[in-house]
Order: C-alpha cells, then sequence, then structure tokens
C-alpha cells in the first residue's frame, strides 16, 4: 500500500540519484592503487557521497569489483555505521556509552523518542529527524551526551528534549521551504 | 627538510625548546606567556575553540600576540572541570571557564597580573580554591607517562612534540640499536599490552621478529569501541606522534615496513589530528624512506572501522582491515605469525605504542621501576560514572581502586553510597566495597572477577540497579557479537532475554538457574575473547548482588523463595 503524500515533499526513499554522484564513486574507486581489500573504504566513500547505502549502490560496488552483491550486503550488515536507510535532515545520536547510561541516558532517549514518535534507527515522517543509539562518543564527562549532527549538547536533562527538537525543527523548516 | 641523523634533530630539538619555554619546568625567566586552553572532545563541546577565538581577538586588539601565545592542547585529562584554561609560566589553572570569562582573564590576569579567584578550582572538601595543578588530588597522585604530553604541546605542530625530546628514541633505535636490542629492551621494561589482554608486548614483538616472511605490517589498534572508555582517543588527539614514533620503532624491531592504524571512523578529531601529524612527520623524514638516514623505510596508512565492538579482536581487526566482515579467526595461527594478508604481523594498541618512546630513551629500568611485580609502568584510566571528578587519570600500577574513586575521582556525588565499580567494559565484571583496597594489576583484576581491559572505570552508586547494569551490558554484547559463533549468536540474545524476563518481574528461580548456567555455557564455548567474557557482568553481579536478583523474583512454585528451590545442574545457584 502506497502511503498518502503531501505534496512538494519529496519522500527520501524516492530520492533519485543523479548520474553524478554514481560517476564520483566510480572515479573514486578507478583512483585506488588497488581494489584488494579496499571494499571497507570504498563503502565509506558511497556512504559519504549518497547518505546511505542503497541495494542499487551496493549492486554497483559489487560490479565494479567484480564480487557477488552478497558479499558486499554482508559487509555492509555488519557494521553500524553503515546504512541502507535515508537518515533525516538532522541526526540525532544519542549516546548510550556506560557512562551515560548510568547517568540517564535511557530515561532522555525514551523521552526523545516519545516527542518524535519513532523508534532508534527510524526517521520522522516529514524526513525532519533520525534518531541514532551511538556507542560512546567518548565524552564521558558531560554523561549524559546527545549530538545533533556534529554538535555535542552535554549534561542533558529530560526537560532539555523539547528545547532541543523544537531549535532544529525551526531550522529544519526554513530548509524545507 | 628533512632531518638525517640525531644531530640534527637536537639542532631542532634546542631551537623548538625557545618557543615553549614558557611551559618547561616554570621557567620563571620567560618574558613571554603561553595561554593553554584543552581541545579535547569534551571541552570542544563546551565551547573551547570559541574561547580560542575570543582569546586571540582580545589579545590582537591590545597588541599582545607577540608575549602572550594561544595554544590549543590536547586533553588535560580533567574532564568534569572543563573547560580548561592554564597559564605558564605563571602554573595557573582556570577550570569551567565560559565565554564571558574570557575578557576577565585577560584583563585581570594578563594585563594586571592578578589570578580570577573565582575562576580556580575549588576543592570539595575542604571548600577552599586551589591555586596550582600539582596541589589539586585529582593530579596530586597521578603518573602520566603515556599521557605525558597531553594537554602540554599543541598536537598539531611537530616541533612542540621534538622540543619535549620526539624523535629521539626513534633516532637511538635506528642509529645505535640493532633490532634484537630493541625487543629486548621492551621485553625487560615488561611492558604489557594496554589494549585489555595483557600479553608481553616485548614477546609478541619477537615472535613477529623472529618469522620469516619477506613482508611484515605493524597495525594499531584504535578501535576503540568499548563504551566508558575514552584513553586511546586522548591519546590520538592530544599526542599523535608518539603514537606514529613508537610504530616506527616497531616496525624496525620486527623488520615490517608498512604500518596501518585502525581508526574509528566516529572519531572525527583524532583522524584530523593524525593524518596531520603523519604528514608533518613525513616532511621531516621521520616517515619514508631511509629514516635517519640508516636502511630503513616505513610508512603509516590509516583504515577506517565502521562501527564493530568485536574489531577490537585482533584476528577480526585484521579482517576489517582486509575490507572483510569483522568476524575473529580461529588462534593459533596467531596474528605474529600468520596476519594481514597472511604476513606476520604484530597489533598494538594505541596506549601501548604511546608507552614505547619512553621506554626507549629512558631505559626499560626506569620503566620497570613503576608499578607492580607482574604489571610494570602505569595505566590509564577513563573515570566515569557516579563520580565527583569525571576525567582521564594515569597511575603506577599497583594503586588501589580506593585511591583512584575517592582520592583522585573525588568520591560518589550528591552524598551517596558507593556500591560498585565496573572495569575492563562489558568484558569485565564489578568490584564492590570489599575489593577496594585490591592493588590494581592484571593478575589482581583477574583475581577479583574483573579484568583490566581497556581501564574504562564505571563508577556506580546507591541508586544503580545491579541487574540493569548486566542487562545493559549484556544488550551491548548481543548487539556486538559477530554471529560467527553459536554461543555469541545466540547464547547472548537468550542471556539478554532472561535478563529481561526478571527486570520485568516474570521470573521465577528456574530461570536464575537457567541463567547462570547458560552464563557459564557460553563462557567456556565462545570462539573469541568478546563472548567469552560476555557473561562476566551477569556471573559478577550474580555473585556480588544475588538479592537484587531475588528481589525480581516472582516464584509461583516455590513461595518461599530461594531456600526450597533444589537447583537441576551442578553450577547451581548460590555462588
Amino acid at each position: 500500500m502506497t502511503q498518502p503524500q503531501e505534496i512538494g515533499v519529496t519522500k527520501p526513499l524516492e530520492r533519485e540519484f543523479p548520474k553524478k554522484k554514481y560517476d564520483e564513486l566510480e572515479s573514486f574507486i578507478n583512483s585506488l592503487e588497488t581494489t584488494k581489500g579496499a571494499l571497507i573504504e570504498i563503502l565509506h566513500k558511497a556512504q559519504d557521497i549518497f547518505g546511505y547505502l542503497p541495494r542499487d549502490v551496493q549492486l554497483f560496488v559489487a560490479r565494479k569489483l567484480g564480487i557477488p552483491g552478497a558479499e558486499v550486503y554482508g559487509v555492509v550488515s555488519f557494521y553500524s555505521y553503515f546504512t541502507t536507510k535515508p537518515s533525516g535532515i538532522h541526526t540525532i545520536s544519542i549516546c548510550m556509552g556506560t557512562a551515560c547510561f548510568v547517568r540517564g541516558a535511557d530515561k532522555i532517549a525514551e523521552k526523545f523518542k516519545e516527542k518524535l514518535g519513532i523508534e532508534s534507527n527510524e526517521t520522522t515522517e516529514d524526513g525532519l529527524f533520525t534518531i541514532k543509539d551511538v556507542r560512546c562518543i567518548g565524552a564521558c564527562g558531560l554523561a549524559p551526551v546527545v549530538m545533533v549532527d556534529d554538535k555535542v549538547y552535554g549534561r542533558v536533562k529530560v526537560e532539555d528534549v523539547d528545547d532541543i527538537i523544537n531549535t532544529y525543527r525551526r531550522k529544519g523548516e526554513a530548509v524545507c521551504r | 627538510m628533512q632531518i638525517k641523523s640525531l644531530e640534527e634533530l637536537s639542532k631542532i630539538k634546542q631551537e623548538s625548546k625557545g618557543k615553549i619555554k614558557p611551559r618547561l619546568h616554570r621557567d620563571t625567566t620567560a618574558t613571554e606567556k603561553n595561554i593553554l586552553v584543552c581541545g579535547g572532545t569534551g571541552c570542544l563541546a563546551n565551547n573551547s575553540d570559541k574561547i580560542i577565538q575570543i582569546l586571540t581577538a582580545l589579545l590582537k586588539t591590545r597588541g599582545m600576540v607577540e608575549q602572550v601565545k594561544v595554544i590549543r592542547t590536547g586533553c588535560f585529562g580533567f574532564c568534569e572541570q572543563g573547560p580548561i584554561v592554564k597559564i605558564e609560566p605563571d602554573n595557573v589553572f582556570y577550570v569551567r571557564v565560559g565565554l564571558k570569562d574570557v575578557k576577565e582573564i585577560v584583563e585581570e590576569h594578563i594585563i594586571k597580573g592578578r589570578r580570577v579567584e573565582r575562576l580556580l578550582y575549588e576543592d570539595p572538601r575542604k571548600k577552599e580554591k586551589v591555586h596550582t595543578q600539582e596541589e589539586m588530588t585529582f593530579y596530586k597522585k597521578q603518573l602520566r607517562v603515556a599521557l605525558r604530553n597531553c594537554g602540554l604541546i599543541n598536537p598539531e605542530n611537530i616541533y612542540e612534540y621534538i622540543a619535549l625530546g620526539g624523535y629521539e628514541a626513534l633516532g637511538k633505535a635506528l642509529t645505535q640499536m640493532s633490532r634484537d636490542e630493541v625487543i629486548e629492551t621492551v621485553k625487560k621494561s615488561g611492558l604489557r599490552g594496554r589494549g585489555g589482554g595483557g600479553f608481553s608486548t616485548g614477546l609478541k614483538w619477537e615472535i613477529t621478529r623472529q618469522q620469516e616472511d619477506e613482508e611484515k605490517f605493524i597495525i594499531c589498534n584504535a578501535d576503540e569501541g568499548d563504551p566508558g572508555a575514552f584513553m586511546d582517543r586522548s591519546i590520538l588527539e592530544g599526542d599523535p606522534h608518539s603514537v606514529i614514533e613508537a610504530m616506527a620503532i616497531g616496525a624496525y624491531a620486527i623488520g615490517a615496513d608498512k604500518g596501518i592504524v585502525y581508526i574509528r571512523a566516529e572519531y572525527p578529531l583524532a583522524i584530523s589530528r593524525l593524518t596531520t601529524a603523519m604528514q608533518q612527520a613525513r616532511e621531516l623524514g621521520f616517515l619514508g624512506k631511509r629514516i635517519f638516514g640508516v636502511d630503513f623505510n616505513f610508512d603509516i596508512r590509516l583504515k577506517y572501522g565502521a562501527g564493530a565492538f568485536v574489531c577490537g579482536e585482533e584476528t577480526a581487526l585484521i579482517n576489517s582491515c582486509e575490507g572483510k566482515r569483522g568476524e575473529p579467526n580461529y588462534k593459533p595461527p596467531y596474528p605474529a605469525e600468520e596476519g594481514y594478508w597472511g604476513h606476520p604481523t604484530c597489533v598494538n594498541n594505541v596506549e601501548t605504542f604511546a608507552n614505547i618512546p619512553v621506554i626507549i630513551s629512558r631505559g626499560a629500568e626506569w620503566f620497570a621501576t613503576m608499578g607492580t611485580e607482574k604489571s610494570k609502568g602505569t595505566k590509564v584510566f577513563a573515570l566515569a560514572g557516579k563520580i565527583n571528578n569525571v576525567g582521564l587519570v594515569e597511575v603506577p600500577m599497583g594503586i588501589t581502586l580506593r585511591e583512584i574513586i575517592f582520592d583522585i575521582g573525588g568520591g560518589i556525588p550528591n552524598g551517596k553510597k558507593f556500591k560498585a565499580v565496573q572495569t575492563g567494559g562489558p568484558s569485565g565484571g564489578v568490584i564492590t566495597e570489599k575489593g577496594l583496597d585490591t592493588p590494581i594489576d592484571y593478575d589482581n583484576l583477574l583475581e577479583t572477577g574483573s579484568m583490566m581491559g581497556s581501564g574504562g572505570m564505571i563508577i556506580m552508586d546507591e541508586d544503580d540497579n545491579m541487574v540493569n547494569i548486566a542487562k545493559f551490558y549484556l544488550e551491548f554484547t548481543m548487539d556486538e557479537a559477530c554471529g560467527r559463533c553459536v554461543p555469541g549468536r545466540i547464547g547472548t540474545k537468550r542471556l539478554f532475554e532472561m535478563l529481561h524476563k526478571i527486570t520485568s518481574g516474570k521470573a521465577t528461580m528456574a530461570d536464575l538457574d537457567a541463567l547462570k548456567q547458560l552464563a557459564y555455557m557460553i563462557k567456556d564455548s565462545s570462539l573469541c575473547g568478546l563472548c567469552q567474557t560476555a557473561p562476566n557482568p551477569v556471573i559478577s553481579t550474580m555473585k556480588h548482588f544475588w538479592h537484587e536478583y531475588l528481589a525480581f523474583i516472582k516464584d509461583v512454585d516455590h513461595p518461599q523463595g530461594e531456600g526450597r528451590y533444589v537447583p537441576k545442574n551442578k553450577i547451581g545457584l548460590k555462588s
């Protein structure tokens, strides 16, 4: 069943990738001295270019390297850094390191999920936010830590969650318009 | 310019020393001032970059750029009190500096020469302001070897590293020592791998050296995946050259000419500092062809990890370096015999490497004076959780947990009671009040049912429920298990499910019994260290906090509780 769509909003899933992006990836692969053992390196680059690793991109890499698609998928699915789902404009990474956990990161995560109505590794309907659990970003002195894109918020309290979301919602709306 | 001899290096050292004079040994004759601002991840998140900007701008308008230099250093370790601003040679240590405080520092301290009292650290017990870094209880008991340059030099400037004796050890090793002498020195020092296992570093080098193969590799394991440990990150961010220098020394010793740093993609700052450092090392000839004019070539490349805890295990790490799934292999053969693409490969951790240059330049005997009988030197611990002074500390082996937690760490906040400390991350176990006076070393920690691991220390207070903590760790290992062996793939999942059943109050005594049996089964039958140690949090919390497990039990068959349940296996319920 197809989901009803708002006019003017392109669903991230239906984004089509211009040939330019594939060309960029291809020239990166061609620039490598050897492709032996370079799969992870290539996937890092691909994720940089495309934002995530959809099936087509994985198959493109497989063909380029002359290896089975299953091998590429095997690597993609093994590592948590690689994602096969597009992410929203802003990624909210909630640190789930032990230091953050004992200082209440789980409650913060709950609050974010409740406020945005999504689970971890999901993206909101409007494509604005993606929630991710990350394993320790190494800023344990500031626990619990939440990172939105590259900005680190330290000593986050449950009450701060609204403010954080609103800051980016305002920014995000400006971008969408 | 390429440096080809120790004499040339020594000349550059003398020149560079002048530039960092204010920071050296409280040199009061220095006419300049250095303002050191912490550029570690924690402090950067608290605007330390903006502090540098404002400082520089203020000094510029006052025309003082020549006399007062602002330097962005690596981590000072005292993350709880960040951002940290230190002024030398005045030896003044300001903590929790906000953007609005910067102007006052410049006007009061720099111009009028008066300390800004309110920004000084206040001893929480004595309620007094502490004037110098040395007087702080946090620093008093520390001994900085691996972290010697963190918070002292600008990690992006190779000359500051050289000023403090950098690359001298490499020069010494290449021009004055044979490969075997280097290995002998490392062996004699008693240095053991700081990544967790504690295998003798010198021995590992020796085994790799003895292999007959034209091509050998040296790999730096910088895939710090242990939640709650950030020492490798801080070393790479604060002193990347020490790792590069050590890798070159190691490569010389084992006979390798290629090195790899396997680093977490989630550490962008560490990656960028390391890349800069490698570039500078190449320019000065510490990496590349004919280093120090001798017949030794060596270069390093980076490989990015992609988020898998198991890749900290050396065989898994090598698989990942080869672009494959990071699954571990059976050992033997050990990587030292058959590693990267089948060639002998030596894998050492960042902190291990950071110790190498000092061991070479100051000698094995000096290093062996620190620490205990079987664990020499110092260890960096990341203190986090319910503790007053969260941060990175380096202490000699043999210090007690009590000293670390209560003297250096400043005890438990909010007047709460200490309950337990988890050492060694998910692979370790909890240590309670009873174990606080054990001198810390590899063997003693194993005896208490925990382990050194990478050195993460999470402190818990009376509010923490230990069954929940065990469940938290199990969720982590369940997610991170590579899936190659059945105990790891399915066992950890069942273990997590049982813990979940217990914490939701639906479990019976029989479940506790099964939990314990399964925990030991996974421990004995898993393929690699990750899952062999995965049940440790469960086993150790069951041992020390049995009553917390019991509190969750709703025993329908035996309403009286544990006394009447007859366990069906030899492991039994009670520890």
